[in-house]
């Protein structure tokens, strides 16, 4: 996170995106070390095409691909996400306090995402990873159905917080597709929620030692007991196959 | 403010759309200005591309409260005589007059629009008193099958449908939408895609009560409409959200399906998922997927469907287009994106995004504040607290 040298703030009631933007390319440019956006509805591609440390507060509701190939600023909304938050994100953080819609972290590259409560469908689509880039998704609420559809790589938290004494994750066809990367999901889930490319594994230390650092994040963000959080078991997805439909279409 | 710069190398002129879709029911029946759809319909400017624009209005003709609010585009004028004509042999005209509308930058060549209020005589004893809606629907069938270059784009009960090619606000000034007063309301904002964009292509889509707005691609449309055809419905708007109104007709009006079981033809549970079904409810979903295979919609969609007293939201079974759903005191918000929702009502009591295939419905006489309406709630949803009750 950039140090604050100076502070910014922007009324967006009636900017369009593409001013909004341009505002923020600005600030990136002349070293503002924090902006705050208020009145954020729905504008689009938020902090796009940043490549330095900057903190965004965003206020209000931002539009579609908040943060899309976005590398390296640190974005806190407060207020919840629409769909396709962190869309092929490079590198930074977006903090969400509230919820956020669909395909979050579609094919995000780097960097991490934490989402306070619950989020749509499609959560983690194909995100990837590459030698040291791992991005990270961890959702404190649950998901919808195809959560890490297509998943290359990287890491996917969830942690079930938002979930009633008793009430289970909803999601099926859970990393249908998946091929890379690794999903942690808090909670049980029955054999016909996952996909058939994924399989369950037992936690190792290294899992365990990934899972405390996130859920600490998670903690320092949102609040919550990181200890008690991860008392409850986990459950452990990964690719069974690194091509799933390499015979789909040879005979 | 200094002037901006743009300092852009990857150019983002590609600008990804897709429809964009609201609805706003007050669940008391209370009615209230257009002025707050159409701020929620303009915010999703990104989402349509001028090809297109509408919106419904559930009780905004209190005065002809008890007619059919015939609605007629005339893509040519001249036929107008012979429609009118047409509508004085089969119906009793109460008033008719052209569809107020104002000069709007911008807007090219609006047809001749004119709206006309009608009663079915009671006493012809060539008509199955029964079946009033029947005799309404074949004649809409009969003035848009004619090849008059006339089309009753709009045929329910003190329902109003304002459509035409624009954007949003353009066709909002057009209609002067602010200055209607309604209950329910939906909105679209169009980027068509595989079909001409014309002032009868724009939604929503009308067929009595019944009006539909639709953010998708029916894959099925060719099945779909033959099958429609069979029951004497005819497609002539040149657009797949067609089917789906006179589908909503057929299924919950002349079958008589409750929107639950509806929704389960349109959007059918995979055979995966009805495996796994309780054996009753499995086999209703069987039966159904049988015996309307041809009413399954294919393809992504999300749509809003209205009547009088109900608004309904539903989205494909996989969900692959965006709806977001939220309440506040008496009202239920249906729309493509939460942005627009908290542009008119900034507090939301509850958010959250509908399971694909799952109705969202909002009734009229209903409570939005039960007690699983929790903010954590994923999948809970108004449900019908009282039967249908009768709007006037």
């Amino acid at each position: 996170m950039a140090e604050v040298t100076s502070a910014l703030e922007i009324d967006a009631s009636s900017l369009h995106y593409r001013e909004l933007n341009a505002r923020l390319r600005e600030a990136v440019r002349d070293g503002v070390g924090r902006v705050d956006l208020h009145n954020v509805y729905g504008q689009r591609y938020l902090g796009t095409d940043l490549h330095r440390p900057i903190e965004i507060h965003i206020h209000g509701t931002p539009g579609n691909d908040l943060a899309s190939f976005m590398d390296g600023p640190h974005i806190v909304v407060h207020g919840n996400a629409q769909d396709g938050c962190g869309n092929t994100m490079n590198s930074g953080e977006v903090v969400i306090h509230g919820r956020a819609g669909d395909a979050t972290g579609h094919s995000m590259r780097g960097g991490k995402i934490f989402v306070r409560d619950d989020v749509g469908y499609r959560v983690a689509i194909h995100m990837k990873e590459y030698e040291e880039q791992r991005p990270a998704v961890v959702i404190g609420g649950t998901a919808q159905h195809f959560l890490g559809e297509y998943m290359a790589g990287g890491v996917l938290v969830v942690l079930g917080l938002t979930l009633r004494p008793g009430e289970r994750h909803i999601a099926n066809f859970i990393g249908t597709g998946m091929h890379g990367g690794v999903m942690y999901i808090r909670g049980e889930l029955a054999d016909y929620q996952l996909g058939k490319e994924v399989g369950s594994v037992p936690l190792e230390d290294d899992d365990r030692h990934l899972l405390e650092g996130l859920v600490g994040e998670y903690a320092d963000h949102f609040g919550g007991d990181p200890a008690a959080i991860l008392s409850q078991p986990f459950t452990k997805l990964v690719p069974l196959s690194l091509r799933p439909y390499g015979q789909l279409y040879a005979y | 403010m200094r002037p901006i710069s743009y300092e852009n190398w990857y150019n983002d002129d590609k600008v990804y759309d897709a429809c964009g879709l609201i609805g706003v029911m007050d669940v008391t029946g209370e009615r209230f200005s257009g002025h707050d759809i159409v701020k929620g319909i303009v915010n999703m400017t990104e989402r349509g591309n001028g090809l297109g624009s509408g919106f419904a209005a559930y009780g905004c003709y209190p005065e002809h409260a008890d007619c059919y609010a015939l609605h007629v585009m005339y893509t040519e004028s001249e036929s107008r005589p012979q429609v009118e004509a047409l509508i004085n042999e089969s119906f009793i005209l109460v008033h008719d007059e052209e569809v107020p509308h104002n000069p709007t930058p911008g807007l090219h060549h609006p047809p001749l629009i004119w709206r006309y209020f009608v009663r079915v005589d009671e006493s012809d004893p060539n008509r199955d008193p029964q079946d009033e809606s029947e005799y309404v629907v074949s004649k809409v069938m009969a003035v848009n099958t004619a090849g008059l270059g006339a089309y009753i784009y709009g045929s329910g009960k003190d329902v109003g449908v304002f459509k035409g090619v624009g954007h949003p606000e353009q066709i909002a000034e057009f209609f002067g939408i602010p200055e209607y007063d309604a209950y329910i309301w939906t909105a679209h904002n169009r980027f068509p895609t595989n079909t001409p964009g014309w002032w009868g292509g724009a939604h929503p889509f009308a067929l009595l009560d019944w009006t539909v707005v639709h953010n998708g691609e029916v894959s099925s449309y060719g099945t779909n409409r033959r099958y429609l055809e069979m029951q004497g419905y005819h497609c002539t708007m040149h657009t797949d959200t067609e089917v789906m109104a006179y589908a909503a007709d057929l299924l919950m009006r002349r079958h008589n399906l409750p929107v639950e079981v509806a929704a389960k033809v349109m959007a059918p549970p995979l055979w995966v998922e009805i495996e796994r079904m309780p054996a009753q409810e499995g086999q209703l979903c069987r039966t159904l997927r049988q015996v309307y295979s041809s009413l399954l919609v294919n393809g992504p969609f999300t749509i809003i469907v209205a009547r009088q007293g109900e608004m309904i939201g539903l989205t494909d079974r996989i969900r692959l287009r965006p709806l977001t759903a939220a309440t506040q005191g008496n009202r239920l918000y249906l729309a493509s994106e939460e942005a627009p929702i908290r542009l008119i009502s900034p507090q939301l009591s509850r958010v959250w995004t509908p399971v694909g295939g799952e109705p969202v419905i909002g009734r009229l006489g209903m409570s939005l504040d039960r007690e699983d309406a929790s903010p954590q709630s994923r999948t809970a949803q108004p449900r019908q607290a009282h039967a249908l009750a009768p709007v006037g």
